[in-house]
């Protein structure tokens, strides 16, 4: 039924963005294998964390994730920092885009003020970037076949995969188009993006000692992006999975009910 | 009340006596649980239950979220992921909400098409089906307008989109449709006027199904052989029918739960597998998206929408004979609304006096023909509008529309039915033979 999402592919993020210049069909995502998938997937915590790390020292220089409330980073079943690390953490960040951000702007003082662990992430517009609070859900990875949604009830959305894709797509070419240069991406519907290669080897030192390659840290970043973008997961799946015992243990007493009240009436007992 | 004769409420302390006299409710509650339902009803009579819990649903969860909602444009989209992240439980009422919306629809299709297969809509049931089918319009338009609430991509541009239907109506439609919006494009007056219609319209719906039950209960349930109950005598009527509770409850009470399961592993493991990813984006007038499609309930109608473009032979010659007036996009809203509105004329458009498909052995086949055309609807509605998807909708759309006008008036002149049972309980017994025993020893002792 949730066919209509094959369409998507071609045009969505190259419109949104406007980046992309022609459709040249739909990218080539990858099927990364995430611990959050399936009924029993979970956040794990130190991906999260370290996918933290990644998008402070690498995506909030152009991303903001202007609905992610700053305290969630405590929250069991997300990163799960230490309070005063997530009030420090709060502190220490700057406000880049201020023309986004007049509710931290203090007047008496005429300055910026500093983040509190109750603000939300700022919003940072002033790359023209988009915001990536929701950008794993707002993203479709797979799609189809044949416009009937399958993959998708199979692999997932595949939003997160997205992501990790595009971070680790770039094959190295450039061109400039307008005035624009645009980088060769080939998860990108279109294959060209506008966003220069984001991550290279190394760009951030991990404190458990992680590979920090391109490759595990655009998962890790997409790791960390679908927990913004779904914070409360994990005790979604608890109470689907309480409902679903329940449910089931109570269709059986319904079951075995509705057997006995009617048996004297299909004639089955005396 | 002309019903099936069965035991009334007879109030018999003081205190019951005295509330009788004066307000009669809690017979009128005896009555309606008690109403004898013919015994035969297969797992198909189960919807009605389901669609009643999800109004509740939809309206319990509703008004929660709707303490927490912002309708402006400005703060919807930020109001709904404060939901979603700031109130205890938000993303779970959330999620309930929303998949409640498909649960609602998949329960409803599933019974307009036991009513189509089974001849529920023919006399003396004309009433309950139009009272249904405006209850299916309502739905619509709520569930659409509830979707547009939260400001994403999706939300405006399809509300963009369908409010722009009206605006193909000759002559008023421009200014109808500025009057729907509240200003010339969607804006901060629509997302008022909806989150306002979006609250007052299920209540509307709770009217018109308290008025639904009525009509059905005046006539009594139809049932899979659609043979009447008999009402000679409440003896008579009594091997019919068993009484609504207990019998009829629990076996809905099971189905429901049955039913829950699988939609608790929707709404936890998957919450968002029928919805949109583009609806996420807030709303931006600026940006269209290259594909704009609606929920998959709506899909079916939306390709018959689609699929009358300026180039099919009926659109030109409705436009010749109407100078114009009727273009292609006006054509294609007609058509639309058309396939629901004939569906609605069934009562009077099948003319065959059998009313179950059961016992018709040609309208069984075009009957399940008519299920695969909705689906295969449904699939071209999420389609880009390109071949071959537009010829496919096209001759889709053309067999809805001849099932309807063609088929059931027809069918009813040539078709031969199979013999069918006296009666509801020569149905029962067939299927239960034991039933059967215990009723002939059971004979003489009377």
């Amino acid at each position: 039924m949730m066919l209509k999402k094959i369409m998507l592919a071609a045009g969505l993020a190259l419109s949104l963005t406007g980046t992309a210049q022609a459709a040249g069909g739909a990218g080539e995502v990858t099927d990364f294998s995430f611990s959050f998938e399936g009924p029993f997937g979970a956040y794990d915590q130190n991906q999260l964390q370290r996918g933290l790390q990644v998008y402070t020292e690498a995506c909030s220089s152009c991303h903001g994730l202007r609905y992610v409330p700053i305290r969630t980073l405590a929250d069991e079943g997300g990163p799960h920092l230490p309070e005063e690390q997530v009030r420090a953490y709060a502190a220490q960040f700057t406000v880049l885009d201020e023309d986004s951000n007049h509710h931290l702007y203090d007047a008496e003082k005429g300055e910026y003020r500093a983040l509190k662990d109750s603000d939300n992430f700022p919003a940072n517009n002033s790359a023209g970037a988009p915001d990536l609070s929701l950008m794993a859900k707002a993203r479709a990875g797979f799609h189809g076949p044949y416009g009937l949604g399958t993959n998708q009830l199979f692999k997932g959305m595949g939003g997160a995969e997205y992501i990790a894709s595009i971070l680790s797509g770039y094959t190295g070419k450039e061109k400039v188009e307008a005035g624009t240069t645009f980088y060769e991406n080939k998860a990108f519907p279109g294959g060209w993006i506008s966003m220069a290669p984001p991550l290279s080897d190394e760009l951030v030192e991990f404190a458990d000692g992680h590979s920090n390659d391109v490759k595990h840290m655009s998962q890790d970043v997409a790791a960390f992006l679908m927990w913004t973008a779904e914070p409360k997961m994990m005790a979604r799946k608890q109470a689907g999975l309480i409902g679903v015992v329940f449910l089931t243990f109570l269709s059986v007493l319904l079951y075995l009910t509705n057997k006995r009240l009617w048996a004297p009436v299909k004639g089955k007992e005396d | 009340m002309a019903g099936i004769p069965h035991d009334h409420y007879e109030p018999k302390s003081g205190a019951e006596k005295w509330l009788h006299s004066r307000l009669p409710i809690v017979g009128l509650a005896y009555d309606t649980l008690m109403i004898p339902t013919p015994k035969n009803l297969n797992w198909m009579w189960i919807w009605g239950i389901i669609l009643a819990f999800c109004l509740v649903l939809q309206i319990v969860t509703g008004i929660i979220l709707a303490m927490h909602y912002t309708p402006h444009i400005d703060m919807a989209f930020a109001s709904v992921e404060h939901i979603m992240r700031n109130v205890n439980g938000g993303a779970m009422i959330r999620y309930l909400h929303m998949n409640g919306a498909s649960l609602f629809f998949i329960a409803v299709y599933a019974h307009i098409f036991r009513g189509l297969y089974y001849g529920s809509y023919k006399a003396p049931r004309e009433i309950t089906w139009i009272i249904g089918m405006l209850i299916y319009l309502l739905m619509m338009g709520t569930a659409f307008m509830g979707y547009v609430l939260p400001w994403g991509q999706m939300s405006f541009w399809g509300a963009t989109v369908i409010t722009g239907l009206f605006g193909a109506i000759p002559f008023v439609g421009e200014a109808l449709q500025t009057w729907l919006l509240g200003g010339p494009f969607v804006g901060n007056a629509t997302l008022n006027r909806f989150f306002s219609l979006h609250y007052l319209l299920p209540f509307v719906i709770a009217a018109l199904v308290a008025l639904h039950i009525w009509a059905f209960h005046t006539t009594g349930n139809s049932n899979p052989t659609g043979v009447e109950v008999r009402r000679g005598s409440k003896e008579e009527a009594e091997k019919d029918t068993v009484p609504f509770w207990p019998y009829f409850v629990i076996k809905d009470l099971f189905a429901l739960a049955v039913i829950l399961a699988v939609f608790f592993a929707i709404v936890g493991f998957m919450p968002n597998y029928l919805g949109h990813p583009d609806n996420y984006i807030e709303a931006n007038p600026m940006v269209t998206p290259p594909h704009i499609v609606p929920e998959w309930y709506f899909l079916p109608f939306y390709a018959i929408l689609r699929a009358f473009t300026a180039d099919v032979w009926v659109v030109q010659i409705a436009s010749f004979f109407t100078g114009g007036i009727i273009d292609a996009k006006f054509f294609g809203v007609i058509a639309m609304f058309g396939a629901i509105a004939v569906m609605a004329l069934a009562p009077w458009l099948d003319t065959s006096n059998v009313r179950s498909a059961r016992y018709r052995p040609m309208l069984k086949w075009w009957f399940w023909l008519l299920v695969i055309d909705f689906f295969a609807l449904m699939w071209l509605g999420a389609m880009p509008a390109e071949e071959p998807y537009a010829s496919l909708s096209l001759l889709a759309s053309a067999y809805w529309f001849g099932y309807f006008l063609v088929i059931l008036p027809l069918l009813g002149l040539i078709e031969t039915p199979d013999p069918m049972p006296a009666t509801i309980e020569d149905d029962f017994n067939a299927h239960y033979p034991k039933a059967a025993a215990k009723d002939a020893a059971a004979q003489p002792a009377e």
